[in-house]
């Protein structure tokens, strides 16, 4: 044994998993392996027959490949194969050839399970079943946040401060000033704070106030001193359980634009979480910026807090937030400006004729909106609609809307999906023909171009409108099986690629290309997917995530499927979202572009993974569905 | 000298050595030879190799001294790392400044360093029963003979595998044409990382024993992959 050599240690050691040993387990590793060459074209493994050490790549190119004869990875310098074999029986499960000259260090078996069993970086690295590695990526970037660690009740310092909802206005603020709490909950006469509640049944909780409300609707108002605080309580409660994470309580403020939210444990208050306590958590979590956009008069000022956008995703990104916090967080900050404009608009063209509902489309109905994004919306408006006298009025809200996004970065939809354009802007009752249509009699075309409308979020105005067409498309179409064949023909168009091989993005078919857009290849193919399941549960649900949620209460996927694919799309969406925040810090334009040079080892090993999972997912589902083919790459 | 092509083609090692584990009178040597040299007609894919490289302070045997010996043990099919060995030795005469900065060696390393004489034994129990592959074999068989001649008043003699002597036989079988000449065209090199190269084999820092040993088996396995069957008989190769 020699620890002089050099050559093999300092290579190796350079490599992910066995960057992270200690230099005398990399010594000891280095005068352990035996050397092997293997001349272009020759075959390195057979499958079925025994094997005894690790493979790892010090020079050259390998193809791996199922038992089948598809091809499952094409490996260089620094990759590893061969541990499914080790793990299973020591038999080759994967057969491997070399495509160019290739020359190869092998790590003895024994050797391999020592280090397995001693470090779990090492472990996790060669994690038994594919997708145990996605897990393990994406569990350890959720512990570095303590926004996704840390559950609601640690916020509460003290019990929920109380009134019946008969105490007056004035006893009420000195109750709240007496005991310097910036909420009150108020109870029904005669129930005590301590009974059971369940959210609408016979409630004991009739509703809050906050200073906010009692400035703007007591003080504002003129209100007598001595008017019960039932007139002017919140009575729509929006509450959070004590056992959610923080981010959670931080998603359902952004959404709702509250900053209270009573903390139920065992449908009991235990408590209320105001704004301040998670921004002690989290500094930037966008919600500043939500209440700060409410409070800009005019388009210019929305424009230039628009900027702030930016700031704010990179923050996040560098607090390790995890896509769905920044996702939602973009989304409620997309919302809170089109809300605004709507207000600004309605001050420039007076009340509207008749009521509407402003609807957002896409990633902002998803709560998926990033950084890159144009603005897909439109318009329901109530069914006593005459095109003659309303429309006017319509157009010039639409347009006043759809120019203020286009000012604060939502550039213009090149598809035309917005209420700008007169097909969007139309009576419920058009609505409920368009989706009928596009349910009952769909074709491979339109649904391309219709499958945004399915991702639908009322945002402002009559709301219930949104709610309707929910309701509408949840019913019919899982009762429709040709429009979910259809749907789910649309959702096999775009497909992942197979990996990556040196610094290009290899394709199924083992041709390479430069880079490669991870929304069209990664996080849009598997919304797609996800969205036909969530329509076949009829399920209500609009948030990729949410939607798994409910797939998977169905079991309409085998086990482990919905956390696979909940992985995936975090994996993938995160590294867009990163490698985006890059750009932003480097003064370049963010896109969804990504090559591969640009990407770490773990970031291709995962990403590969997530690939595969989406794969997978789009076998089964043309299976499942009856789908025909699926289009070309791309 | 035990070195043309032509006598060691004709020479019998596996009597030569029985002859020599008779009158050899340093009990090292006399085990290196009892453990015997594979016979000529082996086929490569039963071969026991090692691969030996020495670092000296010069090119020729007489005046220079070895600094370092690397090896490796191997066959056709792997290379054993686990049984590689490297040693410093301290040379008879002063390091020239020139040939530190070459392998890497420094004055102090060698004071410290044992004389050859007392690691022969690991030496030799190192290279038993196996068939010594070098590149250029004018340099490890030559040193290694003149140094025992110095110590022990008696000589070696093995059988030795040249990778650069094979890398020759398909590169520089005839001179240059004066056409080739006029067009510039040079011969190709048949150096250690030129002849790796040839072969998809990686880079290595040059001049330390060891990695050149290992650098010098992969060499061999390449050359056998490329333009040997696996059942050619040692014959062929060995000198």
């Amino acid at each position: 044994m020699e620890v002089e050599q050099i050559e093999i240690r300092d290579h190796i050691k350079r490599f992910a998993p066995f960057d992270d040993l200690p230099e005398d387990t990399i010594d000891r590793l280095a005068t352990q392996v035996e050397v092997a060459y293997y001349r272009a074209g020759s075959t390195i493994l057979t499958y079925g027959e025994p094997i005894g050490d690790l493979y790892f790549i010090r020079s050259g190119a390998v193809e791996v490949y199922r038992r089948n004869g598809e091809l499952y990875n094409r490996l260089s310098e620094g990759d590893l194969f061969g541990q499914l074999g080790l793990m299973m029986n020591k038999k080759v499960r994967y057969p491997a050839t070399a495509i160019e000259d290739t020359l190869i260090y092998l790590i003895p078996d024994a050797l391999f399970q020592e280090l397995w069993e001693a470090g779990d970086h090492f472990a996790d690295f060669f994690d038994i079943e594919d997708q145990g590695r996605l897990r393990a990526a994406v569990s350890r970037q959720e512990k570095a946040n303590p926004l996704m660690t840390s559950r609601v009740r640690r916020l509460i310092t003290r019990k929920p401060v109380s009134a019946e909802a008969t105490v007056s206005i004035r006893d009420a603020a000195r109750l709240m000033t007496d005991e310097g709490v910036s909420a009150l909950i108020l109870t029904n006469p005669g129930k005590q704070m301590d009974q059971e509640w369940k959210p609408g049944d016979n409630p004991m909780v009739a509703g809050i106030i906050t200073d906010r409300d009692l400035r703007t609707r007591a003080l504002a108002e003129g209100l007598d001193y001595d008017t019960p605080v039932s007139e002017i309580m919140s009575t729509d409660l929006v509450y959070i359980r004590s056992d959610k994470y923080v981010f959670e309580a931080m998603l359902t403020m952004l959404r709702s634009n509250v900053h209270h939210l009573p903390v139920l444990h065992r449908n009991k208050p235990v408590g209320v979480v105001a704004l301040s306590d998670i921004v002690k958590y989290e500094s930037q979590s966008g919600l500043y910026l939500v209440s700060n956009i409410h409070h800009q008069v005019d388009v210019r000022g929305l424009k230039r807090l628009s900027r702030d956008k930016a700031a704010t995703f990179v923050r996040m990104v560098n607090e390790d937030a995890n896509s769905h916090m920044i996702g939602s967080a973009m989304a409620g900050i997309g919302r809170a400006i089109s809300q605004r404009l709507l207000e600004l608009a309605e001050e420039q063209l007076g009340p509207p004729p008749i009521p509407y509902c402003f609807m957002a489309l896409g990633s902002m109905a998803r709560d998926e909106q990033l950084i890159v994004t144009d603005q897909d919306n439109a318009l329901v408006l109530d069914d006593s609609f005459i095109p003659e006298e309303h429309d006017e009025y319509f157009k010039a809200l639409a347009k006043f809307v759809s120019d203020g996004l286009a000012e604060c970065g939502y550039t213009y939809c090149t598809g035309d999906i917005m209420a700008t354009n007169q097909a969007w802007r139309q009576p419920l009752r058009v609505w409920k023909e368009y989706f009928t249509e596009w349910i009952e009699k769909p074709d491979a075309k339109s649904l391309l171009n219709s499958a945004i409308f399915f991702d639908l979020d009322g945002i402002a105005g009559n709301t219930q409108f949104a709610e309707v067409l929910k309701d509408l498309i949840a019913t019919k179409a899982q009762r429709t099986p040709r429009f979910l064949a259809y749907l789910a023909h649309a959702a096999l168009n775009r497909k992942p690629p197979l990996g990556f091989f040196r610094d290009f993005v290899m394709e199924n078919d083992g041709k390479h290309n430069n880079s490669i857009n991870l929304k069209r290849r990664g996080t849009a193919p598997l919304s797609d997917l996800v969205r036909v399941h969530a329509l076949a549960c009829g399920s209500r649900a609009q948030n990729t995530f949410n939607r798994i949620n409910a797939i998977e209460e169905t079991q309409l996927l085998a086990e482990g499927v919905a956390n696979n694919l909940r992985d995936a799309l975090e994996l993938i969406a995160i590294v867009r979202i990163r490698h985006q925040a890059l750009d932003i810090e480097a003064g370049r334009d963010p896109d969804n572009n990504i090559e591969p040079e640009n990407l770490t080892r773990f970031e291709r090993r995962n990403l590969k993974e997530a690939f595969q999972v989406i794969s997978n997912a789009q076998k089964f589902l043309r299976h499942r569905y009856h789908a025909s083919g699926g289009g070309s790459i791309n | 000298m035990p070195g043309s092509t032509a006598a060691a083609q004709t020479l019998d090692w596996p009597t030569r050595f029985e002859t020599l584990a008779a009158t050899a009178h340093t009990p090292a040597l006399q085990r290196y030879y009892a453990a015997g040299a594979p016979a000529g007609d082996t086929p490569m894919r039963d071969v026991p190799m090692v691969a030996l490289d020495f670092e000296t302070t010069g090119l020729d045997a007489d005046t220079h001294s070895i600094v370092s010996i690397g090896l490796v043990p191997f066959n056709t099919h792997r290379i054993f790392c686990r049984d590689a060995r490297h040693w410093v030795v301290r040379p008879v005469l002063p390091l020239h400044r020139e040939s530190v900065t070459f392998h890497g060696i420094t004055h102090s390393e060698v004071r410290v360093a044992p004389d050859l004489r007392e690691i022969l034994d690991e030496l030799l129990e190192a290279l038993a029963g196996r068939i010594v592959v070098v590149h250029f074999r004018h340099i490890e068989r030559a040193f290694l003979d003149a140094a025992l001649r110095w110590r022990l008043e008696e000589g070696i003699e093995f059988p030795v595998i040249d990778t650069m002597e094979l890398e020759a036989r398909w590169h520089r079988q005839k001179p240059p044409s004066l056409w080739d000449r006029l067009r510039g065209r040079k011969p190709e090199s048949i150096r250690l990382a030129d002849s790796r190269t040839r072969y998809g084999l990686p880079y290595y820092a040059p001049h330390h024993a060891l990695t050149d040993a290992l650098a010098t088996a992969e060499l061999l396995m390449a050359q056998l992959q490329y333009r040997f069957d696996p059942d050619t008989p040692l014959k062929e190769l060995w000198q």
